[in-house]
């Protein structure tokens, strides 16, 4: 990963703070932050921050502080560790420093950083910790914590991602949630949730711990339930051990059957040309349109065709399974454009290929998934990837026109967003005749009805059609039908089905209008309708935690230049205004 | 989809100069509106049962084209799309997009907007329409009979006009406004016209003629300042439609003209103000309906103090009468203005920002228009030997929009108590014996070159014709 200082794509706006131009390719032999060693069935993770290696000036990274470069490369770590070692079933995350485990965020990047570079790392911290959470539960890969040393604010919230925390009892390393009490914000990266939602805190002892700056040691924390288990110096590296081997026997990540299937792939770099108003991938491609403030981002399906016929042969496609190779793709773009291109405010969904090709790849992952460690892990990549889309905060158009592939899985992409507009029939070229294609359809599938659940636990059928149930039974009993636009409209899987006539206006009109809306408004709004019905921890971290934190972020008590953020280590206490709002 | 569907010879029904032939898109929504509004006419235009009327058909925007005068039958009359003619070089006049090139499509921003204005005024013209069903049947000449139907066909015309826009440039959302622009119906409890105005009845020729000099001419107003809009096509359309509105006016003013010249007759022959046992209408109730219909028109200019309008003016939308020939920055952000305002029992005025007082600036322009008419029936008054005179009324009477919507202020400008105006109200507005009197008059004369006793004859024909043609002809 690195800041591309001289960026063919810009996002500066006249009078705005340049914004870095961030990449987020990276992989163990350019890591600066953290090693891994495989041993066996485990996985050792360890934290070693370069003080010098902040992503970009202004900050030093002391006391194993992170900021978003570290996390990049964590994310790629998670990453290979699913696909390229398929026999790791457990990792223990620690520390590579003797003093300490973890000081969180970097507080001086946090003070200088502007508000929606801070929105934006907060939400790809919350998204790798969320996958990490992911990995325990899905892939087999469970995670423990070895806190080796004091793990502080993002670094208690790191452990908390984990399965098991462990701490070292030696008399000083605590567990600690000091934002409150130190910075005026909040421990906003799932930190204030996963004490209660997920360790079981009870609530006034939650209190305490998010206000006592120094946090418990081995025994209390114990006790309180912030960590599992503490373990003397002299016990600890047998007792990680011994933990790590237990979370391993206990996985229930296939085992690999020998042979190809047996071994990781390698996830090489990706192929991606970047110019001023393109990003361009083999199985994705993204058209800017700076002056619409539109991003075109169209998934090229599968050839009909191409299905590999075994087992054997999608694990020697590896990278370049057309799944997989998607998948990798579209999560690069989303998080560049994302972090990268925040004036795009209006993302078009588009897909191009055939449905009959999506179709039989989607029938061989759905084959696989239960029982073959790589199909499964592309499955929940495509989920993760589905929910990044979930919670972008740009509004999410789709645009279903003939040569589509929406089908079964790609239709996610569709259902993902806040609004889909279907071409009726076909387009008629200027002389009136119809161009020689099918008019758009779309196709359930059995992968719309639980494959891909969202963060709230439903899936985006039962978000579509919250409170309706009778809807989402009638409409798996259409799986496997070509819908058209009028179809498709009738059944309320888009929002609208114009002709070639209307069409273009439509959509014109739509972008130009939505593009006039405060942006603001529109990530409430968006976020709100996306998220329909139950709370689960997941919604709650990136719904109501990470709201509160933005708008406290906002605010002069820890952003002014008397606020707790910018006044800390300057020896000057917050100065702040103590109305409550 | 191309093959099934009759085809329908646009250009030979639809005069046009807007491409018709070859737009698919308004093919389309026109074939599905154009019976629509066909079985409108049917149900709501004239219900006097014609042969055909000579009547002014537009087939082009150019002089000669737009005044095509000929014996049509009514349901065969050919309303047309027609914009003024393109200037490509033309750029917004006002407001934060000042000297940008005009838009040629609907700026996605500004959509709802824009349909809303094109929808309020869309829905005044068939409104009239409905008011004026069966003056038709009272006519007090051929000549008046066959301007009222102008009057009709034209404001069917300018139906379609606003229908072209929304069909051409608002997609399927300007298609169901367009069908509801049909749909509600003047005086209809379920779905009355947007404006209150164009609620009430048209029930003899009197308000006809006060309807059509001082509500059309509200229209002319709303229509200026659209002409001036930086969405041209709305600009184009509005400009043309200003052309056919003038003689609507004309209607009016020169119909007043002849109430008053017959008025001033009769009060000369019988030396007395009391016309009514003459079969005239007395001054003063011409000055009560002059009263009622001028007041009526003031409230459609909307409050004194609007962030609507400011917003339209801001945005490019709609800008004030005139706007270039004005002498200021066009934007306005600096200015301040003076609106009517009731401040502790006295009329006044307040201070607001000059962007918030368009409103008042366009009805202070329109009540200056209103009273050249008020010296032309006073000259003729004056030309008959009579002293008094007639008036407009105080800008707060009888008021129900705006600063004065809740004050009684008497014509003359006073402010008074609910009790005084109740007391008085019957020598200002007119009483339910004016309404029965006027009504009373109202008989056709349906013999060429003949007219009704309460009314002078016109001075001149319709395009060049003597005023005895028959302008009408009857199955």
């Amino acid at each position: 990963m690195t800041v591309l200082e001289d960026a063919p794509a810009t996002s500066r706006a006249p009078g705005s703070e340049p914004v870095p131009q961030v990449d987020f390719d990276t992989d163990p032999s350019r890591y600066r932050h953290w090693r891994l060693e495989i041993e066996g069935e485990t996985a050792w993770v360890y934290l070693d921050v370069a003080e010098d290696g902040g992503l970009v000036p202004g900050y030093e990274l002391k006391l194993n502080s992170y900021d978003l470069g570290v996390d990049i490369e964590l994310y790629d770590i998670t990453q290979r560790l699913r696909f390229e070692h398929p026999e790791v079933r457990s990792v223990v995350l620690t520390s590579g420093k003797d003093s300490n485990f973890c000081a969180g965020a970097n507080i001086r990047m946090l003070a200088q950083s502007s508000h929606p570079w801070k929105v934006n790392f907060c939400k790809f911290t919350n998204e790798t910790r969320n996958g990490i959470e992911d990995m325990t539960a899905h892939s087999g890969q469970t995670w423990v914590a070895a806190l080796n040393g004091t793990a502080a604010g993002g670094g208690y919230e790191m452990a908390l991602a984990c399965e098991t925390i462990l701490l070292v009892n030696d008399r000083s390393s605590a567990v600690a949630l000091p934002e409150v009490p130190l910075l005026g914000v909040l421990p906003g990266t799932g930190g204030l949730t996963r004490v209660t939602d997920k360790r079981h805190v009870r609530k006034d002892r939650a209190d305490i711990f998010a206000t006592k700056s120094e946090g418990f040691q081995g025994p209390k924390a114990v006790e309180w339930k912030l960590v599992d288990e503490t373990v003397s110096r002299k016990q600890w590296d047998s007792t990680v051990r011994a933990r790590a081997a237990e979370a391993a026997a206990a996985s229930h990540r296939p085992t690999p059957s020998g042979g190809l299937v047996a071994q990781g792939i390698t996830l090489p770099p990706l192929q991606r040309e970047v110019t001023e108003d393109a990003i361009t991938y083999p199985n994705v491609r993204c058209a800017i349109d700076r002056d619409a403030r539109t991003a075109t981002i169209t998934v090229l399906g599968p050839e009909a065709g191409t299905v590999p016929e075994s087992l054997e042969r999608i694990h020697a496609l590896g990278a370049d399974f057309w799944p997989l190779a998607m998948t990798r793709e579209l999560d690069d773009l989303i998080l560049r454009l994302r972090t990268n291109e925040l004036e795009i405010g209006t993302w078009l969904i588009k897909t191009q290929g055939s449905i009959e090709g999506a179709l039989a790849f989607e029938r061989v992952i759905a084959e696989h998934s239960g029982s073959d460690w790589l199909v499964n892990e592309i499955r929940h990549y495509f989920k993760r990837t589905l929910k990044r889309l979930d919670v972008t905060s740009r509004s999410l158009i789709a645009l279903i026109e003939p040569g589509s592939c929406f089908a079964g899985a790609l239709l996610e992409l569709a259902l993902a967003c806040d609004r889909q507009y279907m071409l009726e029939g076909t387009f008629e070229d200027q002389d009136g005749s119809a161009e020689e294609q099918d008019p758009a359809q779309i196709v359930l599938t059995e992968s719309n009805f639980g494959a891909f659940p969202m963060g709230n636990g439903l899936t985006r059928l039962q978000s579509r059609f919250y409170g309706d149930d009778e809807t989402v039974e009638e409409l798996a009993g259409r799986t496997g039908e070509r819908m058209t636009g009028a179809d498709a409209e009738e059944a309320g899987l888009v929002t609208d089905a114009p002709d070639d006539i209307d069409w273009e206006d439509e959509i014109r009109i739509l972008l130009e209008e939505r593009a006039s809306l405060s942006p603001d408004a529109l990530t409430g709004m968006e976020a709100n309708h996306r998220f329909v019905g139950p709370e689960t921890m997941e919604t709650r971290i990136f719904g109501r935690l990470t709201a509160w934190q933005n708008w406290i972020f906002n605010r002069p008590n820890a952003s002014g230049d008397e606020g707790a953020l910018r006044r800390y280590g300057t020896g000057r206490k917050a100065d702040f205004d103590r109305k409550r709002v | 989809m191309t093959s099934a569907r009759p085809k329908i010879d646009f250009d030979a029904k639809i005069p046009n100069n807007v491409d018709l032939a070859s737009d698919r898109k308004l093919q389309r929504a026109l074939e599905r509106w154009q019976p629509n509004f066909l079985d409108w006419w049917g149900d709501m235009g004239p219900a006097v049962d014609t042969k055909d009327v000579y009547l002014r058909t537009a087939v082009d925007v150019g002089r000669e084209g737009w005044a095509h005068f000929d014996h049509v039958p009514m349901n065969e009359y050919r309303w047309g799309v027609f914009l003024s003619e393109h200037d490509p070089d033309r750029k917004i006049a006002f407001g934060e997009h000042k000297g940008e090139p005009v838009w040629q499509e609907v700026p996605g921003e500004y959509r709802a907007d824009l349909q809303r204005l094109i929808v309020i005024q869309g829905d005044t013209e068939p409104a009239s329409v409905e008011q004026q069903r069966f003056l038709g049947a009272t006519a007090p000449s051929l000549y008046d009979m066959r301007n009222l139907f102008q009057v009709n066909v034209e404001e069917g015309r300018h139906l379609w006009a606003m229908v072209y826009l929304l069909h051409a440039y608002f997609g399927r959302a300007g298609r169901e406004e367009a069908d509801q622009l049909l749909q509600r119906n003047s005086g209809s409890d379920d779905s009355p016209r947007i404006l209150g105005a164009f609620n009430e009845e048209t029930p003899d020729w009197l308000s006809f003629y006060m309807f059509t000099y001082f509500t059309d001419r509200d229209g002319k107003y709303q229509l200026g300042t659209l002409k001036e809009s930086g969405f041209d096509p709305l600009s184009r359309t509005c400009e043309f439609m200003l052309k056919e509105e003038a003689h609507h006016m004309f209607v009016g003013t020169t119909g007043i003209d002849r109430v008053v010249t017959r008025t001033a007759q009769l009060m000369n022959e019988h030396d007395s103000e009391d016309v009514a046992g003459a079969g005239g209408i007395p001054l003063d109730t011409i000055q009560k309906y002059i009263n009622f219909h001028y007041t009526v028109s003031l409230d459609l200019f909307g409050n004194e103090s609007s962030t609507n309008a400011a917003n339209y003016f801001t945005a490019g939308l709609k800008g004030r009468w005139q706007e270039e020939r004005r002498k200021d920055d066009h934007v306005l952000t600096d200015d301040a203005g003076a609106v009517d305002a009731v401040r502790d029992g006295q009329i006044t005025t307040s201070e607001v920002p000059a962007l918030l007082a368009l409103n008042q600036d366009l009805r202070s322009e329109y009540i200056g228009d209103c009273s050249n008419g008020l010296k032309r029936w006073n000259r003729i008054l004056e030309k008959h030997g009579i002293d008094r005179r007639l008036t407009l009324p105080h800008v707060g009477f009888n008021r129900h929009v705006g600063a004065f919507a809740d004050h009684h202020i008497t014509p003359e400008g006073r402010m008074v108590s609910t009790e005084e105006w109740k007391a008085n109200e019957g020598r200002w507005l007119p009483t339910e014996v004016d309404k029965t009197h006027v009504r009373g008059l109202m008989h056709p004369v349906l013999e060429p070159g003949k007219i009704a006793g309460w009314i002078a004859p016109p001075t001149n024909g319709i395009n060049d014709k003597p005023v005895d043609y028959e302008y009408v002809h009857f199955n």
